[in-house]
């Protein structure tokens, strides 16, 4: 609330700011791209609908996945096994990457992070949030990932291990999350509602089947 | 390339510092672990990223480090552990070291 100078309050960047940020990675992107429909590498068609692709993907997809593996004891096997192969099933197709899924236990809970850069399994979860491209997740993760779960209000107990994955190369992890108590019963719809982005990721746990309201 | 290492074989990354397009953290050169799995061979990338063909594919293997090991500070639990992702040209073999025997998935 520190501006006032057109007439209301505001806790937004003056839209001229945001208009006036495009930096030089931002310009050598644009420049690529007009290049590339110039030369008649791409259409900026083709190129309309590969964002449209990419936006219909997200969590909605990994959450389906999972709440498959906690409803079908066979499919969770083919997942942890050869995720690539089994979220195919499904329809979703991984390639160029692999698919590695981790399984939270009483014992163990896995935590992913790309230190390098920001590899995510797109293809399962949509883009990834800024904070997973955030230079301070990317180093503090390995470094002291209990006060990274901390501070996104996820304690584990001391006996349970926490297993941190850096996703450095082919690979993209997907962490199928403890299945909450009292969803006995469930149906997968029901189920996939309780999958937060958060919780594929592991910084976060499953919803409660019943969320204080 | 074939694959040199099997599950549990105890290894050390190297402990380089070329310069180019590398996928091996700085944090895990010259730490100690045990291969968890041999995910498949890829291209490698040192050459991908300057236009090459990545030949010969690099047996890409996950390998596990006791936490403890790789930050001599860690705070945490004693079981806590980090996997990673590295190439077999940055890995070299370990037998000697001995373990803590827990960990392997």
């Amino acid at each position: 609330m520190s501006d006032r100078h057109h007439g209301h309050d505001h806790d937004h960047a003056a839209i001229e700011h945001a208009e006036a940020s495009a930096g030089y990675y931002e310009l050598l992107g644009s420049a690529v791209r007009e290049l590339l429909i110039e030369k008649g590498v791409i259409t900026a068609e083709e190129e309309r609908r590969t964002i449209e692709a990419m936006d219909k993907r997200g969590p909605h997809l990994g959450a389906r996945v999972v709440a498959r593996a906690w409803s079908d004891p066979a499919f969770k096997k083919r997942l942890i096994a050869d995720g690539t192969a089994a979220v195919e099933e499904l329809g979703i197709e991984m390639a160029p990457t692999k698919l590695k899924v981790v399984e939270n236990t009483p014992e163990v809970h896995n935590l992913i992070v790309c230190t390098l850069c920001s590899c995510y399994p797109r293809m399962l979860l949509g883009l990834p949030p800024d904070w997973y491209k955030s230079r301070a997740y990317r180093s503090r993760s390995v470094r002291e990932p209990r006060s990274v779960l901390a501070e996104f209000g996820t304690d584990i107990l001391d006996k349970v291990e926490v297993r941190v994955h850096d996703s450095t190369a082919d690979l993209r992890y997907l962490v199928v999350p403890l299945r909450p108590e009292g969803t006995d019963g469930m149906s997968e719809a029901k189920l996939a509602d309780l999958v937060t982005r958060d919780s594929m990721i592991g910084v976060a746990l499953a919803r409660p089947a019943h969320a204080p309201t | 390339m074939s694959p040199r290492f099997v599950v549990g074989d105890r290894v050390r990354v190297r402990e380089a510092w070329p310069p180019g397009h590398l996928r091996t953290p700085a944090y895990i050169r010259g730490k100690r672990g045990i291969v968890c799995q041999h995910v498949g061979d890829f291209g490698n990338p040192e050459t991908l990223a300057y236009g090459g063909d990545g030949q010969p594919r690099q047996p890409l293997y996950r390998v596990h480090f006791p936490q403890a090991s790789v930050w001599p500070d860690y705070r945490g639990s004693a079981a806590d552990s980090l996997e990673v992702e590295i190439y077999q040209h940055w890995l070299d073999p370990d037998q000697h070291w001995l373990y803590p025997e827990k960990g392997a998935t």
